[in-house]
């Protein structure tokens, strides 16, 4: 093992990665308007270039060169930081999804996965809880009452809706017998989890909208009632990286969905070529997303308390009797 | 090990996008706050009363109960991951922890404590 393998693969890995998640971020910015354009019946952006495709990049500069206004009244420290603790919270968690096998380059075996750790599945777990600080943080250092308030809905939101997807997840590893992606992969060689799993994809789906604060379930920003919650009081490039955050959040999501349900990166021909595993991979992915934005422009926003109320009463019952049901079954099969 | 210096590469390059991003924000921006730009936007209206205040319980209870079964989830974890392993006895056990979590659940829900007053 030398410093190439140490430092200068995993180094170059980290820049890969962050660097299409941004690009993705910018086009998925693109692609939730023109759909929600569409499902409304309008055209979503098309002037900026062709069909409106040079839009994200527009933005990308207004957003650079907007004045920055920073209110008396905050916690200076936390306002400015928190923007970043979101983002950096948001792309961490990747670090641990494989988006293909391996493939040979200059004589060396490259994996495609940064980290492929034993307890990935529980790393995942933790590190989405990070990115909380800093919408929870940045809302209550705005000094401003309806970011505080979204900071703790938001904060109630996501705690509760992490126990049902905590329980998912436990379904899945009394099935594969790991927690390490790679191995959760490898078990659903034959038949994706979501088949044997059905009741634990919807409580994971579900919950891992709430968690990503995704309408119709954006409690922390609902914009008719709390102005726009944790982010009011931010603006210029500090607002573009906490819309960066819930976008590479959201991104994620639907690529864990995809990992933990959808088989991953396998698929059929998939072993041919590492770029096939990764085209199988963002397929998969793809159409999760799809659902996420198709549900953002069908459903209204739920209630609050409705909404607390279904965490707690009905998917954490549904995960516990699901684990259940799955332990009992494993036990009878095997 | 060896992966978790490959995580912290990882970090530390997540850290570096924001803080150069604000950082070159920070000099092509213009820069011109007036009293008036710099009050706190709210909703538009002036500001009423503290922001920093104590905040209804309800939130409390909820991380409460949050603590009690996250822990419980995490206690599943190692259990489902050695589930192969463990036999009959393994799922009789863990069924037995699982039902001291539903009546957990149920005291709090007969309680009123996940009621959003």
């Amino acid at each position: 093992m030398d410093w190439i393998d140490a430092l200068l693969i995993p180094a170059i890995k980290s820049l890969v990665v962050i660097v299409v998640l941004l690009l993705a971020f910018a086009y998925m910015t693109y692609v939730e308007r023109k759909l929600v354009g569409r499902f409304v019946r309008r055209y979503g952006p098309n002037r900026a270039g062709p069909f409106g495709l040079l839009q994200p990049i527009a933005d990308a500069f207004k957003a650079i060169f907007k004045e920055e206004v920073i209110p008396t009244e905050v916690d200076k420290w936390l306002y400015v930081i928190c923007p970043g603790i979101a983002v950096a919270g948001s792309l961490i968690v990747f670090g641990v999804i494989p988006v293909g096998d391996s493939f040979m380059a200059w004589g060396r075996k490259i994996t495609m996965v940064v980290a492929d750790v034993n307890v990935g599945v529980l790393y995942v777990v933790a590190m989405a809880g990070l990115g909380l600080y800093g919408i929870f943080l940045g809302g209550w250092a705005s000094n401003n009452n309806f970011s505080l308030l979204g900071a703790l809905r938001s904060t109630a939101q996501v705690i509760t809706y992490e126990l049902p997807m905590g329980l998912a997840i436990a379904s899945i590893a009394t099935i594969t017998g790991s927690l390490r992606f790679g191995d959760i992969i490898a078990a659903q060689k034959t038949l994706p989890l979501i088949i044997l799993q059905p009741v634990g994809f919807l409580v994971y789906f579900i919950s891992g909208m709430a968690e990503i604060n995704r309408s119709p379930f954006d409690m922390p920003e609902t914009e008719n009632e709390l102005v726009s919650g944790y982010s009011t009081e931010y603006g210029g490039i500090k607002f573009a990286i906490y819309f960066m955050a819930e976008y590479i959040n959201m991104i994620v999501m639907s690529i864990l969905v995809a990992t933990l349900f959808l088989g991953g990166w396998q698929g059929p021909f998939a072993h041919l070529s590492p770029l096939l595993q990764l085209v199988w991979l963002v397929v998969k992915a793809a159409v999760v997303l799809f659902v996420f934005i198709w549900v953002r422009a069908s459903i209204p926003r739920v209630r609050y308390d409705k909404w607390m109320k279904f965490g707690w009463k009905f998917l954490v019952p549904l995960g516990l009797a699901n684990l259940a049901v799955t332990a009992v079954v494993v036990a009878l099969v095997a | 090990m060896q992966h978790y210096v490959f995580i912290g590469l990882f970090l530390v390059v997540a850290v570096l996008f924001p803080i150069i991003a604000v950082g070159v924000a920070y000099f092509l921006r213009p820069k011109r706050p007036t009293p008036e730009k710099c009050s706190t936007y709210e909703c538009g209206l002036e500001t009423r009363g503290p922001t920093w205040v104590r905040f209804r319980a309800q939130y409390y209870l909820y991380a409460l109960i949050f603590v009690v079964f996250d822990i419980e989830v995490a206690f599943l974890y190692p259990w489902a991951v050695a589930y192969n392993r463990l036999e009959l006895f393994g799922l009789i056990e863990m069924l037995i922890f699982l039902g001291i979590l539903v009546v957990g659940l149920a005291y709090a829900w007969r309680k009123g404590a996940l009621e959003w007053m």
